[in-house]
Parts: C-alpha cells; sequence; structure tokens
C-alpha cells in the first residue's frame, strides 16, 4: 500500500468517514418526513386537502360540471355515527357548495374525535379548496351527543378538465385523551 | 484475477512464538481472533436457521390441509413473523459476516480482521438481541404478528404488548450489523498485503466490500424507522398515525428504502461465494473479473432507486409506477451479466461436480428462475394480479433459499476442509445435495401454480381448490427440513474427524487461504505475504 498516511491514521480517517454516514443516514430516515411531506404536496401523491382559505369568489366555470361524491368512514369501529347529509353534488367548478356531516357519540362518555380528509385522484387534491370544514379542528362530544358540523367548499376552475369525478372522503379518528 | 504464486511453510514459520487459542468456554466469550469469531457466526446463524426453519415446519403443517389444525390463526401469524425476521436477520445476515470473519483476513492476506474487539462486541450482541426476540413466543398476548415487514398502523396501533421487544431486538441486529459492516471495510480497505491492489481481491472481498456500503447505508434507516414506531406506540407522535397528520403509507417508503437494499445484503455475498468456487471446478479462470466487479456495483446502486415497485398498488401515481417498473427491470442487465459470466467460465471448463460444485450449479440455474419471477413482478398491471399471493412467496423463497442458503452451504463444504482440516465424506454430501435440491423444487416451484390462481399468503386456511399443491409443498418442506439435519450431521461429523485434507484441499485452487495448512493455524499471515 502506497500511502502517504501511515496506517493507524488512514484507519482512523476511514472510521470517521463512517460513522459520519451511520449518523447521517439516521437522520437521513428523519428527514424522509419532512421530504415525504413536500413531495406529496407537489405531486398530490397522498390525497390530503390543503388547509383553510379565506373566501374568495372564484371565476365560475359554467362550460363543464365536476361530481363530488363525499364518504365517510369510521376508523376501528369507532363506536358511533358518521355520515354525509349529502352523497353527492354536481357544481361548476368555483361554485360553493354548503353542506355537513352528521356525527353521534354512540357512548355513555364524552368522546373527541378528528376527521381526516383524503381525495381521489389524488392529483385533483390541492384542487379542492375549503371555507369552513370541521376537519380543521377536533370535535368534541358530549355522551350520546348528535350534531351537524359544517363543510363548505369548491373545486378550482384551474381542474385539469379530464376529471369529471371526485371523491372526498373523511375518516373519522378517535383522539379522546385518556 | 492475479495468479497468487506464494508457497511459504507456514508450519515452520508461524509456530514459534506462536500461542493457541485459550482454554476453556471463556476463550469464545473473551476472543478476538477472527477464526473464532466466525465460528461463533456460523454456529449461530445454523441455529438461527434450524429453529426458524422448524417455525416453517409447523407452518407448512398447518396448511398440510384445509382447515384448522395445529395452530390458530392467531399463533400462524406469528409464526409467519418470527419464521421471516428470524431467518433474514439471525441465519442469513449472521452466516454471511461468519464467512466473511474467517475468509476476508485469509483471502487478503491479513493477519486479522482490523478492529478485534470491535468484532468480538458485534457478535455477541446478537445472541441477545435473538434471545429477546424469541422470548416474545413466550410473552403473555402475543408474539409480534404483523409480519416481517410490520407495516403501520399492524406493528404500531394494533401491535401486542411484545412489539417493544422486538423493536429493541432489531435495535441490537441493526448495531451488531453495522459494526460488523464497518469492520469488513476497514479491514479491506488497510489490512490488505503489499501488491494486493483492490482489483486483485478475490470477487468475494469485493462482494462484501459492497455489502458492507449497503449495511452502513440502510442499517440506520432501519433503526429509524423503528424508533419512530416505537415513539408513535408510547411518546405520542404521529409518524404513521393518520388522525395526528402522520401517513401510514410512509411507513412503507421507509421500510422498503431499508428492505430492498437488505434483499442485495442478503445476495451479493452469495455472487461472491459462487465466483470463486465456479472457477475450482472449471479449472478456468473467472470469465469477466472486472465486469463482475462493476456489475456488483451497479446492482448495489440500483438497490437504492427501486424500492416502491413493493407498493405498486398503494397508489402510486403513473409516472412513479413506471419510473420504478423500468428502474427494476434494468437490474436484469448487471444481473444478467453476472449469469452470463458464470456460464462462459463453465464454457469448456474441464468440470468436476463435488459437492460445492452441485451447489454452485444449483445456485445459478434456481437462482435465475427466482431473478426471472421477479422480473415478472416488476410489471405493474401483472403485479396487481401478484401482490400478496404465493407467487411472490414464491419468488422471494427461490431467490433466498436456493439462492443464499445453498451459497451458504457450498461456502460451507468448500471451505469446511480449511477450517476443520478433515474433509467432509462425499457420498453423505452429495446425498445432502440431492435430497435439498429435489425437495426445494417440490416446496416452492407450486408454490407459482397457486399464486397465479389466486392463493394469498399469510393465510393459515385456504380453498379447497389449492388443497392439493399445498399437500405437495408441505411433503417438499418435510423432506427439505429434514436434509437440513443431515448437514448438521456431516459438519459435525467432518469436525470430529476424517481424511486429513492437505493445504490446497481441491484442484489447484487460487486464492492466498489455500497457502496456508489445513487446518488453518489460528494466527495467519502474522507476516504479510507479497503478491505479485
Amino acid at each position: 500500500m502506497n500511502n502517504a498516511l501511515p496506517k493507524n491514521k488512514r484507519l482512523k480517517k476511514h472510521l470517521a468517514i463512517m460513522l459520519i454516514v451511520v449518523i447521517g443516514m439516521f437522520g437521513f430516515c428523519y428527514a424522509l418526513v419532512p421530504l415525504y411531506s413536500v413531495f406529496c404536496k407537489v405531486t398530490g401523491l397522498n390525497g390530503k386537502t390543503d388547509g383553510q382559505v379565506s373566501s374568495v369568489r372564484m371565476k365560475i366555470d359554467r362550460s363543464r360540471t365536476v361530481t363530488v361524491e363525499l364518504l365517510s368512514t369510521l376508523n376501528q369501529a369507532l363506536p358511533g355515527e358518521f355520515e354525509a347529509q349529502h352523497k353527492k353534488f354536481t357544481l361548476h367548478p368555483g361554485e360553493y357548495v354548503t353542506t355537513s356531516y352528521r356525527v353521534k357519540n354512540l357512548t355513555a362518555q364524552p368522546m373527541t374525535v378528528q376527521a381526516i380528509p383524503s381525495v381521489t385522484p389524488g392529483l385533483a387534491a390541492r384542487h379542492i379548496k375549503k371555507i369552513e370544514c370541521f376537519c380543521f379542528k377536533q370535535q368534541p362530544l358530549d355522551a350520546q351527543e348528535e350534531k351537524d358540523m359544517p363543510l363548505v367548499f369548491t373545486v378550482d376552475p384551474a381542474l385539469p378538465t379530464h376529471i369529471h369525478t371526485l371523491t372526498l372522503a373523511y375518516t373519522l379518528f378517535d383522539v379522546t385523551k385518556n | 484475477m492475479s495468479v497468487v504464486d506464494l508457497r511459504v511453510d507456514h508450519h515452520a514459520d508461524d509456530h514459534h512464538d506462536d500461542h493457541g487459542p485459550a482454554k476453556g468456554l471463556l476463550r469464545w466469550v473473551f476472543t478476538t481472533n477472527h477464526k473464532d469469531i466466525g465460528t461463533l457466526y456460523l454456529w449461530l446463524s445454523f441455529i438461527m436457521f434450524l429453529f426458524a426453519g422448524s417455525l416453517a415446519m409447523l407452518i407448512r403443517a398447518e396448511l398440510f390441509k384445509p382447515g384448522e389444525h395445529i395452530v390458530n390463526p392467531e399463533i400462524f401469524n406469528q409464526l409467519t413473523t418470527l419464521h421471516g425476521l428470524i431467518m433474514v436477520f439471525g441465519a442469513v445476515m449472521p452466516a454471511f459476516v461468519g464467512l466473511a470473519n474467517w475468509l476476508l483476513p485469509m483471502m487478503i492476506g491479513a493477519s486479522d480482521m482490523a478492529l478485534p474487539r470491535l468484532n468480538n462486541w458485534s457478535f455477541w450482541i446478537l445472541p441477545f438481541a435473538f434471545g429477546i426476540l424469541v422470548s416474545t413466543l413466550f410473552m403473555e398476548g402475543s408474539a409480534p404478528n404483523f409480519g416481517w415487514t410490520f407495516y403501520a398502523p399492524l406493528s404500531t396501533e394494533y401491535g401486542p404488548p411484545s412489539t417493544d421487544f422486538f423493536i429493541f431486538a432489531v435495535h441490537l441486529m441493526g448495531i451488531s450489523s453495522i459494526m460488523g459492516a464497518i469492520n469488513v471495510i476497514a479491514t479491506i480497505l488497510n489490512m490488505r498485503a503489499p501488491g494486493m491492489t483492490l482489483m486483485k481481491m478475490p470477487i468475494f472481498c469485493w462482494t462484501w466490500l459492497i455489502t458492507a456500503f449497503l449495511l452502513i447505508a440502510v442499517m440506520p434507516v432501519l433503526a429509524g424507522a423503528v424508533t419512530m414506531m416505537l415513539t408513535d406506540r408510547h411518546f405520542h407522535t404521529s409518524f404513521f398515525n393518520a388522525a395526528g397528520g402522520g401517513d401510514p403509507v410512509m411507513f412503507q417508503h421507509v421500510f422498503w428504502f431499508f428492505g430492498h437494499p437488505e434483499v442485495y445484503i442478503m445476495i451479493l455475498p452469495a455472487f461472491g461465494i459462487i465466483s470463486q468456487i465456479l472457477p475450482t471446478f472449471t479449472r478456468k479462470p473467472l470469465f469477466g473479473y472486472a465486469s463482475m466487479v462493476y456489475a456488483t456495483s451497479s446492482i448495489a446502486f440500483l438497490s437504492f432507486i427501486v424500492w416502491a415497485h413493493h407498493m405498486f398498488t398503494t397508489g402510486l401515481p403513473l409516472a412513479g409506477q413506471l419510473f420504478f417498473m423500468y428502474a427494476t427491470m434494468l437490474i436484469a442487465v448487471p444481473t444478467g451479466v453476472k449469469v452470463f459470466n458464470w456460464v462462459a467460465t463453465m464454457l469448456k471448463g474441464s468440470m468436476t461436480f463435488e459437492t460445492p460444485m452441485l451447489f454452485t450449479l444449483a445456485f445459478i440455474f434456481l437462482f435465475t428462475m427466482g431473478g426471472f419471477s421477479g422480473l415478472m413482478l416488476s410489471i405493474v398491471p401483472a403485479d396487481f394480479q401478484y401482490q400478496d399471493t404465493y407467487f411472490v412467496v414464491a419468488h422471494f423463497h427461490y431467490v433466498l433459499v436456493p439462492g443464499a442458503v445453498f451459497s451458504i452451504i457450498a461456502a460451507a463444504y468448500y471451505w469446511l476442509p480449511k477450517w476443520t482440516g478433515h474433509m467432509y465424506s462425499e457420498v453423505l454430501g452429495k446425498t445432502h445435495f440431492w435430497l435439498s435440491f429435489v425437495s426445494i423444487n417440490l416446496t416452492f416451484f407450486p408454490m407459482h401454480f397457486l399464486g397465479l390462481a389466486g392463493m394469498p399468503r399469510r393465510v393459515p386456511d385456504y380453498a379447497l381448490q389449492f388443497a392439493d399443491f399445498n399437500m405437495i409443498v408441505s411433503i417438499g418442506s418435510f423432506i427439505f427440513g429434514a436434509s437440513q439435519l443431515l448437514f448438521l450431521f456431516i459438519v459435525i461429523k467432518t469436525i470430529r474427524g476424517g481424511p486429513k485434507a492437505t493445504s490446497e484441499v481441491w484442484d489447484n485452487p487460487h486464492g492466498l487461504e489455500w497457502t496456508l495448512p489445513s487446518p488453518a493455524p489460528y494466527h495467519s499471515f502474522t507476516v504479510p505475504p507479497v503478491v505479485k
């Protein structure tokens, strides 16, 4: 081996580099979390919608209609009832829809729930604009309480024209703190 | 590859101021000798192989006939999970590390590994890791039951309490693997004998060097993934919990970012072993040494950009599916180069068929079949049908059992005379080979048809239409399992005695290890040999 550094120093240098790689890759694993979020936001990969937007009047595209289907799922057999008041809307992009979801706590204890939205096709997710949504915050429910939770949304006229039907699905999670 | 022309009389050389191993059992606890540690790794791997194999026997016994017979579905899930985890982390990986410990210093003309005390530590972590993992089988509740891939939320929200022991065990295995890999890289980069340039190294050293780089790159990612699981389970984080803003699909991305390089960690050293054994029994140098090195490096690089082919049905966008499909197909090119080189090595060689050669030939033939079914799985529209069926089970068992495991068995037969100083019984070895070869195909080949006909994997019971093939598969697996007890017998018999092996063992093999006497002295190459 014709190396300028003595053997021991060389070994120490190699060890230092490898240790840095190991620690770096452990850090990279955690860095994957924000990277994944950014990547999903850009590509619409996981169908997550944006947060609240202020009410702006969009130019209504009367040349076409879009069908939005509203779904509801109870996660982990949550003891409750959860459904959309109207399950299907046909609208011109830019028109606002005001509707609500009905939720009921079937237990004798108070419960806190959180709804998580998901849009299919995923690429359309960022074109759903919500002014008001029960999913923006956790919803406390008293024992046996039933309530209507409002939802106001529209579809951005910038939605690609090949998309005619959107599915907006809410999954309800029990997030009660013990 | 260089022709090593060195015949030092080590008997005369090494025995002046040489000391043998310490006496007593504590020798094995305190040893820093690469040969001792290699032996420890290999025995641990063998014990784990037989243990995880017996779990597989229970699985096949349950699937012998439709209906519930031996274990209930809850136990069945624990069996498949621990079978997978222990085979991957306890049998295949430690076997390769054991071979690296035994062989690398002898192949590159070094006196020992670069970091002998780290070496001791990286081995002795493992019995504790697997003690913890196996103890979960006896815990109240359930052992880990979510498959070796431990997808969230199965392993986070739904995971049994013993999942925390699993997480800790994975951390320990990860630390051990990383230390082992650091040791391999440090040894190869710093301890080579004068004249042993990188491109003159035996190919096994090259494949291990590349594997070690994969290990230090992805084992920390696995450690990160299980740490996220741990904090999700107990410290109110939401990495994989949708209710808290996380995403369970992200778990699969993180897991397979580790998991795909991991499958190459389990096969690249096997490529190296095959490339060592084949030239000896064809009496020709390895065809295309340099292209083997480049092909191995390309496979290692590509392994980082194909992970999502395990996730085609999770709703990837079209562009993503196409990218991962083409990238996966691209791996067939360097792999094809390797298979071509092996075939070209055999061409016009004067071949003989001793036991290591038989396992090597079976490897080349059967691993290539497993590679082809992998190519089928890479096709997105086809994958939608094959996903989570027995076709996948057939594919990965073809590359892991007649692939990785056969290469380890071949290596054991090939170097056992060098390690023990005794020849194994060729008749018993060939019996072991033919029993294994026939039974492994009986076990895994019908699984292709089961999968194509729609039998899902990870089920304890199945529709009546799958009954006949499942019975054949189970019979094959029982024969294969029993044959490995014959292997155990052969190994013990060879250690205890047998015809004396010469220092060359085989007919003019190449490599520094064959210049040492058999059995290899406790300390070898204390004075580095000169490689021309």
